[in-house]
């Protein structure tokens, strides 16, 4: 008798295994940031395409915003772009821009060409920052509270069912506090 | 034909051209060989973000390379392993580590292995133990 059960309850374990491990399989390369619920790390970065201007990270606090990891040599940064100036038109959130690893010049004709959203951008061309963010692949975007608090954190493309499923309510629901 | 004399000059081109190669990279000094072994280790010891199957010592993605600078210049400014180990990880989770440390989310991994091993032995055990003949037993209490 139980010589008949335990290879139908290995199979179903087997089974469930499986199961489980498809459907991690299309986020198996995310990794969960450390960073969600610490504030954003400190730096101090030039403003991209404004000579003398420098932007830290206390600049940014004081309402929530969207910081969008983007490059110019970033194929699905141009895919997620329209998503992102929507979001910037509607008004309902801000968007900062980290330029990662680029350079200056191909940074402005990108935006010429494709647009600009960004409040403001901070150019990271030695990517040293973006370590300090966990920033791994571009196009990454981290929700940040008015205390300047990372509540959530999208590696890759941002869509228009990430925007309104997981980020606006994640501000608009008032709880952007924190200690 | 090709005369052997030409071969041989054609192998001496092609080798030569394989130099470059070797040279590519930023050439990184260290203090002394200790620091040399040490940067060596650790770098084989992390996992490169991008390309998550590489770690940093073998990848050449961007971020790869300028996380290497960046232990690099952790070493030369004296941190210690475990310093430099713990900023990856404050940045990018335990996932940097091939090793993951032993928490309570990762008990079943490192638990696993053993589990099995002593209940593949266990099973082992009885089948073998159903398998012996009578006869064995009767020879067993004769002798003893």
């Amino acid at each position: 008798m139980i010589g008949r059960i335990v290879p139908i309850v290995l199979f179903v374990l087997l089974g469930v295994l499986l199961a489980v491990g498809l459907k991690i399989s299309d986020h198996k390369t995310d990794i969960p940031s450390p960073l969600i619920g610490k504030k954003i790390p400190e730096f101090s970065l030039p403003a991209l395409g404004r000579e003398g201007v420098t932007i830290t990270d206390k600049d940014l606090i004081g309402e929530p915003f969207l910081l969008n990891v983007f490059a110019s040599w970033c194929p699905t940064c141009r895919t997620e772009h329209p998503f992102i100036e929507q979001l910037a038109a509607s008004g309902r959130l801000r968007v900062i821009g980290l330029n990662y690893r680029d350079e200056e010049e191909d940074a402005l004709a990108w935006l010429e060409y494709f647009g600009n959203p960004y409040e403001l951008i901070m150019a990271d061309v030695s990517g040293r920052t973006a370590i300090d963010f966990g920033v791994y692949a571009a196009p990454e975007s981290f929700l940040v509270d008015a205390n300047g608090y990372i509540l959530f954190k999208q590696i890759g493309m941002v869509t228009p069912q990430i925007i309104e499923q997981e980020i606006l309510p994640l501000i608009e629901s008032g709880g952007s506090s924190q200690p | 034909m090709i005369s052997s004399r030409f071969r041989i000059l054609l192998a001496i081109i092609l080798l030569l051209l394989t130099v470059p190669a070797f040279a590519s990279g930023e050439p990184l000094i260290f203090k002394d060989l200790d620091q040399e072994t040490r940067y060596l280790k650790l770098t084989t010891q992390l996992r490169c973000l991008v390309c998550q199957n590489q770690n940093l010592a073998d990848s050449d993605a961007p971020l790869a390379q300028d996380l290497r600078q960046e232990i690099y210049e952790m070493m030369q400014s004296g941190s210690t392993d475990d310093e430099i180990k713990q900023f990856l990880i404050d940045r990018y989770g335990d996932f940097v580590l091939y090793m993951p440390p032993v928490k309570s989310n990762t008990l079943v991994l490192w638990l696993m292995p053993g589990v099995l091993l002593f209940g593949g032995a266990l099973v082992l055990l009885v089948v073998v133990r159903k398998r012996k003949p009578d006869s064995e037993g009767q020879e067993e209490e004769i002798s003893s």
